[in-house]
């Protein structure tokens, strides 16, 4: 098992310098996403026009891979219609939990989580983020 | 060196008890550093075995088939009882109740005995060290009798603060339940010394054995305890088996908390009568291979004698924190003396999880979270923590290999945070 493959340079990256993170006023939507297991904790805002994102942020605390998570899924959302959020969401989680049928094309600088699926008790870090985001657009919908 | 039935011998001695353990002995587990013993420990052999046996040689349901290998089945599932009773000094074999695991006994006592002795006004003591197995069942009990829950703070080093228990306790305290050594920070409560000043106030005093039937000698006569619980699979026996032991008058106060077959002694149409004691708390059919094997399991740590488990735990303990003082930006939380072989601790600024999973790529097993004691962790402001535990097939060698390791992590990680 090289540990290489699972923190990769951008991961290590993101986690030591954060993008978008903070929280936004006057969001559209704010919501935690927690890991009861390990007590990580990530509030995301967003802000949403048209719907397009067009501001995201996140806070909170936890593990490198939880934390990097977030701070790619802010970068990669921002300017995304909610369709296109939720199709990368699914993407991405596919890719994560191994299984082969994503579309490789559609991840850019997410494909840096691809080694996360070799570590089942991970991927949940790495869908932290993700699953609030989820949560946040069901949320817009209803 | 693989195992024969000639290696297996009438006394063990500790320092070669690694060999009866087969899951080291798997080639892709030949370098595997295991440490979350206070998780589950692993299984030697003659557990394995016995468990084998029942279903290769005498498979059949206990107290009621009227032949050979019922009988035997039988003799064996009582004969555990007796070894259990006997491990843990409980003066008589029907004061043992076979269960799950220590979470189903603590929920016994609760549904069984609390519900019908607990009423509103009355309280509760409990720890900040509870694992959520020893805190969320009274709060059902609070929740449903009007009953309060006190809750003991644990100090700096992470022993309970033995002067607010006995502020705490009063007449109102109908139950005290409480952790005998945490499995988050180690720290061993002098359980003797509650349950002397619980009976001052006719307060009974369930004790949480979880973590110290497995690594010290336990005698509930002795200790005078109304309730003591703990889980075969963290003591060498097999998983999904437990002990509930209770004082003979305890038992005699409780209602069944399961109902059907077995734990009858006369039914009719609107109305029956239940079995003695202990069998009106055994419902339906039991775990009995696991229970006969829960039973080789005390076997191979009395040949052993729990006193040494003790001692070799206690060696362990005290080199590993030593050796794990001696890195920078290591803290350990939890006491340095009277504790037990767990330890919870932080490294720099690495994430548990990261840290776990670094140590996982160099095989070796520890845990990370928040070990189902959340109370804990809300006193220390810390959401997760890494934690090493022991057992009797550790050795200094593995400490030494966790030590390099944790010096690795700490380089590995130094670059990003
Ligand atoms: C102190 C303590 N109490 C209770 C339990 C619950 O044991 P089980 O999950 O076997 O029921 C544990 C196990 O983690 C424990 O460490």
């Amino acid at each position: 098992m090289d540990i290489d493959e699972l923190y990769q340079e951008i991961i290590l990256d993101h986690y030591k310098h954060p993008r978008n993170r903070g929280t936004l006023e006057n969001a559209d939507v704010k919501i935690t996403g927690k890991n009861p297991f390990c007590g990580d904790e990530i509030i995301l805002s967003l802000k949403l026009k048209d719907n397009i994102v067009t501001d995201v942020a996140f806070e909170g605390s936890g593990c490198a891979i939880s934390q990097a998570s977030a701070s790619v899924m802010t970068e990669q959302i921002k300017g995304k219609t909610l369709s296109e959020a939720r199709e990368l969401f699914q993407e991405f989680s596919k890719m994560v939990k191994g299984e082969i049928n994503y579309d490789p094309e559609k991840m850019d600088e997410l494909a840096a989580f691809k080694g996360v699926c070799e570590y089942p008790t991970r991927v949940k870090c790495a869908l932290l983020s993700w699953n609030a985001l989820k949560n946040a657009l069901e949320q817009k919908k209803e | 060196m693989s195992i024969t039935e000639a290696q297996i011998k009438p006394e063990i001695n500790i320092k070669d008890v690694r060999k009866y353990f087969p899951i080291f002995e798997m080639p892709e587990n030949r370098d595997l550093i295991y440490f979350d013993n206070a998780a589950t420990s692993q299984r030697p052999l003659q557990v394995i075995k016995t468990w084998d046996k029942f279903n290769r040689e005498y498979n059949a349901n206990t107290h009621r088939g009227a032949y050979r290998i019922a009988e035997k089945a039988t003799q064996e599932y009582e004969k555990a009882r007796d070894k259990v009773a006997g491990f843990i000094g409980a003066g008589l074999s029907n004061e043992i109740v076979f269960v799950r695991g220590a979470t189903e006994a603590i929920n016994f006592v609760a549904y069984g005995w609390a519900l019908k002795h607990v009423q509103a006004g009355d309280e509760i003591l409990l720890s900040e060290l509870e694992h959520h197995s020893n805190l969320v069942p009274w709060q059902m009990v609070a929740q449903k009798t009007g009953a309060k829950l006190k809750f003991i703070e644990f100090d700096e080093s992470g022993q309970l603060k033995m002067e607010q228990y006995f502020q705490l306790l009063s007449a109102k305290t109908r139950l005290v339940a409480i952790t005998q050594m945490s499995n988050v920070l180690g720290s061993i409560t002098d359980v003797k010394s509650i349950i002397n000043s619980a009976l001052q106030v006719n307060a009974r005093v369930l004790v949480d054995g979880a973590q110290t039937a497995p690594h010290m000698p336990v005698n509930v006569s002795n200790m005078d305890a109304d309730f003591y619980v703990f889980s075969g699979h963290k003591m060498l026996g097999p998983m999904g088996t437990g002990v509930l032991y209770a004082k003979r008058e305890r038992f005699e106060e409780m209602d069944p908390v399961f109902f059907g077959g077995s734990m009858i002694s006369d039914v009719d149409y609107n109305s029956s009568t239940w079995n003695d004691i202990p069998w009106k708390f055994e419902a339906g059919t039991q775990n009995i291979p696991g229970v006969i094997g829960l039973g080789a399991a005390v076997d191979f740590l009395q040949q052993i004698g729990p006193d040494s488990v003790r001692a070799h735990d206690q060696a362990l303990t005290d080199y590993a924190l030593e050796q794990m003082q001696l890195i920078g930006q290591l803290k350990i939380f939890g006491p340095l003396t009277n504790r037990g072989p767990v330890i919870s601790f932080s490294l720099a600024d690495i994430h548990p999880h990261d840290l776990a999973t670094f140590l996982d790529s160099h095989n070796i097993a520890i845990r990370a979270g928040h070990h189902c004691a959340k109370l804990i962790m809300k006193r220390l402001h810390v959401p997760a923590t890494a934690r090493t535990s022991f057992y009797l097939y550790n050795n200094k060698q593995e400490i030494d290999q966790f030590v390099i390791t944790l010096d690795k992590a700490k380089d590995y990680f130094s670059k990003w945070i």
